[in-house]
């Protein structure tokens, strides 16, 4: 990781490891909040908090919890930002509150949260740590305003609530109703793979490179390898 | 080196293509566009020539940009085109029967892989996402021969909203003819049954589903209470039984699966009619059916030749 320099590890998170659209994390959310586009860049500044805010923390604590009970630690420390969020949430802009709804105190169980602290904030110092947060939280951000705008512009026929082919197209339904959620979900993860392999070729990467930057990506990636390698299945 | 050659012997040929079974199809719909036309008037024609060329032009662009060998001259998409015109009210705006092309052609048909991979019918699909889409539009139905009265159009129940709410309903011969309001293929059972009658005499589809479907809705909608003549007669169930639910690629291939699967059809068109918000579940119906067709050919798999018995492979 210090090779790579500060700076890397926070673009990774945008495009290279975006979170929705590379490694699927916190899916659940992303369907259900992405109905419009002031929505989806609510959630993701809410999330984007908590990020940065579990990740510095549990970078600063990573030598005092125990492997253990690590998973209940970290639990804690994320519902604890959370309840931040929620609380100044629902005191300053409650109608955002309102449409979120239950998803809001649901970031506790966000998997991107508690896989970045798995994966890079117990492993790493305070400082990369925040750019990881940072960067995953604008990548998760970028994803969900992307699908955000989409769905509405064609569902509702407005952006930001403000009206862009209203009244002289009529706008699809299907876009704003879960099918629809599904349906930009996955042309948006077709479209980062296929920008993803465009970076491939032209680094011309060894295939068992590629894998090992999948099981990089997984929390369970370490404990599945090690068994793998072990030849225990 | 080798002893083995590659000659040329004796290989039957079969005169079967995709061109020839599609043109078979074709030919079975022209009764009821016909019937379309007569009833619904030339708007209903044209609706239809919008849909079959939406539908062959999103398939020869999308072909192109996808850098695949082209395929509109299977024909495969004019019978889309048709049979999604068949599913739509006969004065909604041809911009969204359009995007109905788009959608079965682009969304469900070449994003799978072209003609044989896609896993449910295009044009039910592509209803589907109409009605959830344009709620309105797509539930603004015409009484027949509108074009005959002063008023541009008259605009009427079907009889199974009637029925939902104890309007008046059109006699049984009516039905049968088809002088009733409906989507523009559904109505007219007679000319459907023409078709049917004449792709099951050239042997394009067997019979077993059209019939197995038709049956269980006449059977069921009895045991319900409700008309069962009305029941088969109205909505889609001729149209979707004899020409969506028979669809080769999204139909189970053998004799036992094709019975499970039009059971199956049957069934959820009369459930979502008895008890779910929707007037009509024929499309929902097939579509769903459509998903287990894996899994009903997973489990009707004949037993090839000289291969133990399933249940003596589990005991041992």
């Amino acid at each position: 990781m210090k090779s790579k320099g500060l700076l890397s590890v926070l673009t990774s998170g945008i495009i290279k490891e975006n979170p929705v659209l590379k490694l699927l994390l916190g899916t659940c959310a992303t369907l259900a909040v992405t109905t419009s586009a002031s929505n989806a860049i609510g959630m993701g500044a809410a999330t984007t908090f908590v990020l940065i805010g579990s990740n510095a923390t549990i970078a600063a604590l990573r030598n005092f919890i125990p492997d253990k009970v690590r998973i209940p630690a970290f639990i804690t420390i994320i519902a604890g930002f959370v309840t931040i969020v929620q609380m100044v949430v629902k005191a300053y802009t409650p109608s955002l509150d309102q449409s979120l709804g239950i998803f809001l105190p649901l970031i506790v169980v966000n998997c991107i949260i508690l896989g970045r602290a798995e994966m890079f904030a117990r492993k790493n110092k305070v400082l990369p740590s925040v750019l990881d947060g940072l960067g995953m939280g604008i990548g998760f951000t970028v994803a969900l305003l992307l699908m955000g705008a989409i769905r509405e512009l064609f569902g509702a026929g407005t952006l930001f609530s403000i009206p862009i082919t209203q009244g002289f197209v009529e706008p699809m339904l299907i876009f704003i109703l879960p099918p629809g959620g599904f349906f930009v979900f996955g042309l948006l993860i077709a479209l980062a793979n296929k920008i993803g392999q465009k970076d491939k070729d032209k680094d011309n990467q060894p295939k068992n490179k590629n894998k090992d930057l999948a099981c990089a990506s997984c929390p369970l990636g370490e404990a599945c390898q090690k068994t793998c390698n072990k030849g225990e299945r | 080196m080798s002893k083995f050659f590659v000659s040329s012997s004796v290989h039957l040929k079969s005169e079967v293509t995709t061109r020839k079974i599609m043109l078979d199809v074709i030919i079975a719909l022209c009764p009821a566009v016909i019937a379309s036309g007569i009833f619904f008037g030339l708007s209903a024609v044209m609706l239809i020539a919008v849909c079959v060329l939406s539908c062959v032009l999103a398939e020869y662009i999308c072909r192109k940009l996808m850098k695949r060998e082209n395929t509109i001259d299977d024909l495969s998409a004019v019978v889309t085109g048709i049979l999604l015109a068949f599913n739509l009210p006969p004065t909604i705006n041809p911009l969204i029967a359009v995007v109905g092309s788009v959608v079965a052609i682009v969304v469900v048909k070449q994003m799978f892989g072209g003609l044989g991979q896609n896993f449910v019918n295009p044009a039910l699909t592509a209803r589907i996402v109409l009605m959830v889409s344009f709620p309105t539009a797509m539930t603004t139905w015409v009484k027949p021969f509108f074009y005959n009265n002063t008023a541009d159009a008259v605009s009427s129940a079907t009889p199974l909203v009637a029925a939902s709410n104890s309007g008046v309903m059109p006699s049984y011969l009516e039905m049968f003819l088809g002088t009733r309001a409906g989507c523009l293929g559904e109505t007219c059972a007679i000319a459907l049954i023409i078709g049917g009658v004449y792709l099951v005499f050239k042997k394009v589809i067997s019979p077993i589903i059209p019939l197995t479907f038709i049956a269980t809705v006449f059977i069921l909608s009895y045991l319900f209470g409700s008309d069962p003549v009305y029941a088969i007669l109205s909505g889609g169930v001729m149209l979707g039984a004899i020409f969506m639910a028979t669809d080769y690629v999204t139909s189970p291939l053998t004799t036992s699966g094709k019975v499970i699967f039009a059971l199956g059809c049957g069934l959820i068109t009369v459930l979502i009619r008895e008890f779910g918000s929707l007037p009509e579940g024929v499309s929902f119906s097939i579509v769903i059916m459509n998903i287990l067709v894996p899994h009903i050919e997973k489990i009707t798999t004949p037993r090839s030749f000289g291969k133990e018995k399933k249940n003596a492979k589990n005991e041992g």
